[in-house]
C-alpha cells in the first residue's frame, strides 16, 4: 500500500460503471488520513465527487472535500486557457490567442487536444512546482480517469502529440508528461473492475494496452462490489429442492450471482500478476461520505 | 412496447452510460424487430465474447454477417472496426490514388485516426449512414461507443467536418489574407502568436496534413451533414439505455437533458437489471421449521439485502419517470444468467416487447 501511496500520481480507470469515482475518493480519503495533502481530479462532465462528500460543486477550481483532501472537476476548455498563459508567460497574449476565432476553431475540431491538455492538467497537479501560480503542491493527485478505452488514449495523448510534433514547446512538454506518466516511481495505475464477463475482459485488455502501449503495468487491482457469499453448495442444494418462491427464490438468485461473481473473480485473478483486492457490495441505496470512508478502511486494510 | 417506439422508424440508437448494457439491449432489440418480421441489421462496437460468438461475430470487421436466429424476418450483426471505416472513408473521397496514398500514409492521420478517443464514434456514425445509404435493411440498430461526454457522438460527424474543413485549410496552405480574413481582425496577429505557442514545425506538419486532404473536405463535410440530418429527423429514434443504479440513474436523467435540448428524436428508456424480490418476513419465518435456524438465517439476510435493493430500484425509477414526463419506460429485470446467448436475448425481449412485465 505505501508503495502506491508514495507515489505522486495514481491514475484510477476501468470499464465504465464499475465504481471508479467511488474508489478513486477512498483512495483519496485513505492517503489524506495518512497525512498526505491529496487531490482526486475528475476528468468527466458530471462531476460526481463533490456530492459523495456532500459538497457543493467545484467545477476547475480546486476545493476542499475533507480534511487534507482536496477535489477538482477539470474543465478542458479552462485547462487550456491556463496552459496557453504559462506557455505565452502573457495573459494578455493568451487572452488575444484563447479569445481568436481561428484558435477557438481549429482547437475545436483537432481530436486530441481536449485530452492532451487535461492531461497537462493532471500532471501540473502532481507537480511539486505547479505551473499554476499561487497553488500549494499536493503530496499526492489521484485522478478518476475515463473508462478503459479512453482513459488509455488520455494516457496516451502527450505521447502521440510528442510524435506528431516532434520537435517545439509542444513535443517538448508532451515528451515530459510522457515520460512522469510511464515512469512507475511517479506514477501508479489502479484498474478497478466489478466480477463480472465485461469488466474482467476489459480489465485483461487494459493491462496488455497499457503496457504495450506505454510501457505502464497496474498497480494494483480493486474488485468491486463482490455479494456476501452466505451459502454452502449443499445449503443451495436443499434451497433448489424447495418450492423457488419469495425468500427462497431470492436467495437462490443471490447464490447464483455470487458463485457467477466468484468464477469471473479466479479468472481475473488467474490473468493477471497485479495484487488484487476487493470490496464489498454495498446495499444502501446512496453512497456518502460514510460509504467512502468504510471502502477506505477496507482499502487500508488489504491494499 | 419497442415495437411502437420503433414503427416506421429506420434507425435506432442505443445511447446511455458505460457498463448498463447497451450492447445486449441492442442486440435484443434488434432480435426482437427480426422476429417481428424486419430486415434488421446491428452493429456493435466491442460486444462480451460470448455474446459476440452467439452472433457470430468471431472477429472485427466491417462485414455485416446473417445470424441463424430463426426469425421470420432477418437478423445481421456487425462489429465495427473504427480504424477500419475511416480507411474507407478516405478511399472513397480520395479523387485520386495520389490522394489517397499521401493521407494514408501521413503520419498525423495515423496517429489521429486509431489513437485519438473520439475517432470511434466519428467511425460509428459514418459506419451507420452508409448502411442506411445502402437500403438493405428496414432497420438499423447502433450500439454506441462509451463516450467520455454522453453526446460526443452526436457532434461527432459536425466535428469532423470542422477538422477538415476547407477554412482551417486555408489558413494552412498558407496565413494568406484571404484565408485570415475568414476568421476576422486580429487572426493574423493570432496566428503568429500560436506559433510561438506550439512551435512552428507542428503547425507545418498540421498543413501538410491539412493539405494531403484537401481534395477530400467537400465530400466529408456533405456527409457529415446528411449523417447529423439522419439522427435527428423522424427516421431516427434514440434509445436512452440505463442501470436502475444512482449514478447510472443520474447519468440517464443528464443524458436525456441533453437529447431533449439538442432536439434529438427521443423515443424512451430501457432500464435493464432491476432488482424484482418483495420482502416478506412471514414467508421467512414460515421456513425455519424445514431449513433450521442457521440456514432460515442465512435465507432471511440474502432476501432482505434483495429486497433493499428491490426497493433502491423502485424508488430510482419512480424518479426518473417523474423526469421523463410522458416518455416511456421500460423495465427489465435483472436476469439469473449474464445474457450470453440468443435465448438470453430472447428472454429479454419478453420485456422489451410487452409480453412480460417484471414481477413485484
Amino acid at each position: 500500500m505505501s508503495a502506491l501511496m508514495d507515489k505522486r500520481l495514481i491514475v484510477v480507470t476501468g470499464k465504465g460503471g464499475v465504481g471508479k469515482t467511488t474508489v478513486a475518493a477512498a483512495l483519496g480519503l485513505l492517503a489524506a488520513r495518512s497525512g498526505r495533502r491529496t487531490v482526486v481530479a475528475e476528468v468527466s462532465e458530471q462531476e460526481r465527487l463533490s456530492g459523495l462528500f456532500g459538497r457543493r460543486a467545484l467545477g476547475h477550481s480546486e476545493g476542499r472535500l475533507a480534511e487534507n483532501l482536496h477535489g477538482v472537476s477539470i474543465d478542458p476548455s479552462r485547462a487550456k486557457e491556463e496552459w496557453l498563459r504559462y506557455q505565452l508567460r502573457s495573459s494578455a497574449l493568451a487572452g488575444l490567442l484563447g479569445g481568436s476565432r481561428l484558435f477557438q476553431y481549429l482547437t475545436a475540431a483537432a481530436p486530441g487536444v481536449d485530452e492532451l491538455v487535461t492531461i497537462g492538467k493532471v500532471w501540473d497537479l502532481a507537480q511539486l512546482e505547479r505551473r499554476v501560480g499561487g497553488t500549494r503542491p499536493y503530496d499526492l493527485a489521484i485522478v478518476d480517469a475515463p473508462s478503459t478505452g479512453h482513459g488509455v488514449a488520455l494516457l496516451r495523448a502527450p505521447r502521440t502529440y510528442a510524435e506528431i510534433a516532434r520537435v517545439g514547446p509542444i513535443a517538448r512538454q508532451a515528451a515530459q508528461i510522457d515520460r512522469f506518466l510511464s515512469d512507475g516511481r511517479y506514477t501508479g495505475v489502479v484498474a478497478v473492475a466489478l466480477p463480472e464477463e465485461m469488466p474482467v475482459n476489459e480489465t485483461i485488455d487494459l493491462d496488455g494496452a497499457l503496457r504495450d502501449e506505454l510501457a505502464m503495468d497496474i498497480d494494483a487491482i480493486v474488485m468491486n462490489a463482490l455479494l456476501p457469499d452466505r451459502f454452502e453448495e449443499r445449503d443451495a442444494e436443499v434451497l433448489a429442492r424447495l418450492d423457488g418462491q419469495g425468500p427462497v427464490a431470492a436467495a437462490l438468485s443471490e447464490h447464483h450471482r455470487a458463485r457467477a461473481q466468484r468464477a469471473e473473480l479466479e479468472r481475473l485473478r488467474a490473468a493477471l500478476d497485479a495484487p488484487l483486492t476487493t470490496l464489498p457490495f454495498l446495499f444502501e441505496a446512496e453512497l456518502g461520505r460514510e460509504q467512502v470512508e468504510f471502502l477506505s478502511r477496507r482499502l487500508e486494510e488489504s491494499l | 412496447m419497442i415495437e411502437d417506439w420503433l414503427e416506421r422508424k429506420e434507425v435506432c440508437v442505443c445511447a446511455g452510460a458505460g457498463g448498463v448494457g447497451k450492447t445486449t439491449a441492442s442486440a435484443a432489440i434488434a432480435l426482437g424487430m427480426a422476429a417481428r418480421g424486419r430486415k434488421v441489421a446491428v452493429l456493435t462496437i466491442d460486444p462480451a465474447r460470448r455474446l459476440a460468438n452467439a452472433l457470430g461475430l468471431e472477429e472485427l470487421g466491417n462485414e455485416e454477417h446473417r445470424v441463424d436466429a430463426d426469425v421470420s424476418g432477418e437478423l445481421w450483426a456487425m462489429m465495427l472496426d473504427p480504424k477500419r471505416t475511416f480507411d474507407e472513408m478516405v478511399d472513397l473521397y480520395a479523387p485520386d490514388d495520389a490522394t489517397r496514398e499521401a493521407v494514408l500514409s501521413n503520419r498525423i492521420y495515423q496517429q489521429l485516426s486509431s489513437a485519438v478517443a473520439g475517432s470511434q464514434e466519428y467511425m460509428a456514425m459514418e459506419k451507420l449512414y452508409e448502411l442506411h445509404q445502402d437500403g438493405r435493411y428496414d432497420l438499423l440498430v447502433l450500439d454506441t461507443p462509451p463516450t467520455r461526454n454522453a453526446l460526443d457522438f452526436i457532434d461527432a460527424p459536425e466535428r469532423l467536418a470542422a477538422f477538415i474543413d476547407s477554412r482551417a485549410l486555408s489558413v494552412f496552405l498558407g496565413p494568406t489574407r484571404l484565408g485570415l480574413r475568414v476568421f476576422g481582425r486580429g487572426a493574423g496577429l493570432a496566428f503568429s502568436v500560436m506559433q510561438r505557442a506550439t512551435g512552428v514545425d507542428l503547425l507545418r506538419d498540421l498543413s501538410e496534413f491539412f493539405r494531403s486532404f484537401g481534395g477530400m473536405t467537400a465530400g466529408f463535410r456533405e456527409r457529415a451533414e446528411s449523417v447529423n440530418a439522419l439522427l435527428r429527423d423522424h427516421r431516427s429514434a434514440f434509445v436512452l439505455v440505463t442501470s436502475p443504479r444512482r449514478a447510472a440513474i443520474d447519468e440517464a436523467r443528464w443524458f436525456h437533458r441533453r437529447l431533449v435540448e439538442a432536439d434529438i428524436p427521443f423515443a424512451g428508456v430501457v432500464a435493464n437489471r432491476v432488482h424484482t424480490a418483495a420482502a416478506d418476513p412471514n414467508a421467512v419465518a414460515a421456513l425455519e421449521p424445514e431449513l433450521g435456524a442457521d440456514l432460515a438465517a442465512k435465507v432471511a439476510a440474502a432476501a432482505a439485502d434483495e429486497a433493499a435493493l428491490t426497493e433502491r430500484d423502485r424508488r430510482n425509477l419512480d424518479e426518473l419517470r417523474r423526469r421523463l414526463g410522458r416518455r416511456p419506460l421500460i423495465e427489465v429485470p435483472l436476469l439469473d444468467d449474464d445474457v450470453h446467448d440468443l435465448d438470453g436475448l430472447r428472454r429479454m425481449d419478453e420485456y422489451l416487447f410487452g409480453e412480460a412485465r417484471p414481477a413485484r
